[in-house]
């Protein structure tokens, strides 16, 4: 985005939204208003439900930086049934959380495993397999619960994730901050990463320069699933209670986020930093929407509008002409 | 020159491959339920697999010519939340023709909408379209925020119980689309949907005005869905602003299943059809096949997957078999 001569990086101008969205939040008749004690809660409380997009938003980032049109449409549902698992297994034990987030973590790479798998093997087009899987997961969610679950939290998930554990800062914070250091690790300083950027640049080039393309794209779809898993895990922890359709309203505005971060949904460029300030402002919109009382049907146009604004702004293809 | 022959000789091989599986799921659905082919009961299932059809049709021209259209199952709900709330179950036969025709031209109007970001602005059609199924899905829920509505049953009969010759309605509709396609095919326009699908850059290049040709696919796209919309509300007799969502992924999986390639610039209408009537078919099967209702998702999402999985996997074998 640049206005005038001076380009902002589409993270940086993210980041700039979401801090405008949260003054203007303030100025609503149940906002903060002028008190700086209520507006920092109140910041707080936006980060900490802004973690578990972001985190479903970390393997959206992956898959779409992967290219070749790469996105997750199953990511909702495996956070649903990653959740589901944590929430059976723990039954209200902290012994049992040990457990819980390798099988949560292996479920979820399970599903994006098999979406690798089917995009690449099998050529079918990204979105369509992993809607596909979607209604697959959906359908194992119902033939696992059949119709009721049963389980609970174990009070060190509350604990580390829900409550606040360090200078009143709440733990999915802190889990957030290292999350996003490690991100910012894998794409920047490993093979990984380097490879990933290539593959999404250029697939053909690539796998001439010697990178095994097809067990890149394999590997990051699974990644992707196993951090929808682990999302699945935090967002149990935090909610504490747990149903059928916990992981849906995740699934969007992850699209969105990745989208507002600035990472090129055409692949082969982006950064979880940005992906994470697009998380805040996806957030703010929706508790925006929220305080406002504003209808389901008004926060979906809402959320379609902002997708479709983004990309207006940063995914224009090359025009034929030139 | 000799693999483009190859190339056109497998697409040609897949509406027998169609053919084949319509026979296999019609004999097995055959012995589960015998009375299958009796003109009552080939009727009843004509009649819900129609809306399947009608979107899947659209989908094919956009697929086509090198797009999709996410946002189908999205334009049906728009279509039926509007025509179960302005006529409603007592409403008079005027306000019903002219509610029929004004939703077409939303349908069209909503087409338009996908046309110009995919075609003027050159956005990717699948996040763009995907973005605007929540605009037109939140549009839906806005028009009707809770099922309710209806049509007049004398419009709801005549389109339960129509069978001129003895014959089902739909195969009429199902007809009057071929003959319309074997015209279309036989224009400038219809070479040139194959054109600008097949490459759109050579296209552009030989005087092909590639962004109308897709301009116009998408409000085709958006007239079929709002056929299937009214199709849907006629066979139904209620409003649910969500009754599109499940038909999106199930009208793709028809078109591939149908033999038409997601990267464009081949298929056949016929094939998209037979694929509609063959997925539909599937939940009868197996609603028939005595399977506990759990399962039932689960089932029918694998089954769509697999089908997905088909053609590629067809490749695959013949890929390593050369």
């Amino acid at each position: 985005m640049s206005i005038g001569r001076i380009a902002i990086p589409p993270p940086l101008a993210a980041v700039l939204l979401a801090i405008v969205l949260f003054l203007l939040s303030g100025l609503l008749p149940n906002g903060f208003g002028s008190n700086p004690d209520i507006a920092a809660s109140q910041a707080t409380n936006i980060i900490r439900l802004a973690v578990f997009l972001g985190i479903v938003a970390a393997g959206q980032t992956l898959v779409i930086i992967s290219g070749a049109e790469g996105i997750d449409l199953s990511a909702g549902a495996v956070v649903t049934l990653s959740a589901i698992v944590t929430y059976s297994i723990v039954n209200g034990n902290n012994e049992n959380v040990l457990l819980a987030l390798p099988a949560a973590l292996i479920v979820g790479a399970a599903v994006g495993f098999v979406n690798g798998l089917g995009v690449t093997y099998l050529r079918i087009a990204p979105l369509v397999m992993t809607l596909g899987m979607a209604g697959v997961v959906t359908g194992l969610i119902i033939v696992i619960t059949q119709g009721s679950v049963t389980g609970a939290v174990a009070p060190v998930m509350t604990q580390v994730i829900a409550r606040p554990l360090v200078l009143g800062i709440p733990g999915a914070i802190l889990i957030w901050a290292v999350f996003g250091a490690l991100m910012w690790f894998l794409l920047q300083r490993t093979t990984y990463g380097k490879n990933l950027f290539a593959v999404g640049t250029n697939r053909i080039t690539s796998r001439l320069s010697g990178v095994n393309v097809t067990g890149m794209v394999v590997g990051t779809y699974a990644l992707a699933g196993m951090l929808a898993g682990l999302a699945g895990f935090l967002v149990v922890g935090n909610t504490g209670v747990v149903h059928i359709r916990i992981g849906d309203p995740f699934l969007f505005p992850s699209i969105a986020a990745v989208a507002v971060g600035g990472t090129l949904l055409t692949g082969g460029k982006g950064s979880y930093w940005g992906t994470m300030a697009g998380a805040l402002v996806l957030t703010l919109i929706t508790s925006l929407l929220t305080t406002m009382q504003m209808p389901e049907s008004v926060r979906r146009m809402v959320l379609g509008g902002t997708l479709l604004i983004m990309i207006s702004i940063y995914g224009r293809q090359r025009g034929l002409r030139q | 020159m000799i693999r483009h022959s190859w190339r056109r000789l497998t697409n040609q091989n897949r509406i027998p491959f169609a053919l084949v599986l319509l026979a296999v799921v019609l004999l097995v659905n055959f012995m589960l339920q015998p009375n299958l082919l009796e003109p009552a009961t080939m009727n009843s299932s004509m009649r819900i697999f129609l809306p399947l059809i009608l979107v899947a049709v659209g989908q094919t021209i956009v697929i086509l010519a090198g797009g999709i259209d996410i946002s189908a199952g999205a334009i049906v709900s728009i279509t039926n939340a509007i025509l179960a709330t302005q006529i409603g179950t007592r409403g008079d036969t005027g306000t019903a023709m002219l509610m029929m025709l004004a939703v077409l031209f939303v349908g069209m109007a909503a087409g338009a909408v996908n046309g110009f970001f995919v075609a003027i602005l050159r956005l990717q059609p699948i996040i763009t379209t995907y973005a605007t199924s929540f605009l037109f899905g939140g549009l839906a829920l806005l028009i009707l925020p809770s099922p309710g509505g209806g049509m007049p049953s004398t419009f709801t009969s005549f389109y339960r119980e129509t069978r001129p010759l003895g014959i089902p309605l739909a195969f009429f509709i199902i007809a009057l689309i071929m003959l319309a396609w074997y015209g279309i095919r036989q224009t400038r326009y219809g070479r040139y949907l194959f054109a600008v699908g097949g490459n759109a850059d050579a296209a552009y290049q030989t005087g092909v005005p590639v962004n109308m040709v897709q301009f116009s696919t998408y409000m085709i796209s958006g007239l079929m869905a709002a056929f299937g919309g009214i199709a849907i509300t006629l066979l139904t007799g209620s409003g649910n602003a969500q009754i599109g969502d499940s038909l999106t992924l199930a009208a793709i999986t028809a078109v591939v299943i149908g033999g038409t390639a997601l990267s464009g610039g081949s298929g056949t209408i016929a094939g998209a059809i037979i694929g509609a009537i063959i997925l539909s078919l599937l939940p009868n099967l197996i609603s028939f096949a005595n399977i506990e209702t759990w399962w039932q998702t689960f089932l029918n999402a694998a089954i769509i997957v697999i089908a997905l999985a088909l053609p590629g996997f067809m490749n695959l074998l013949r890929r390593r078999r050369t």
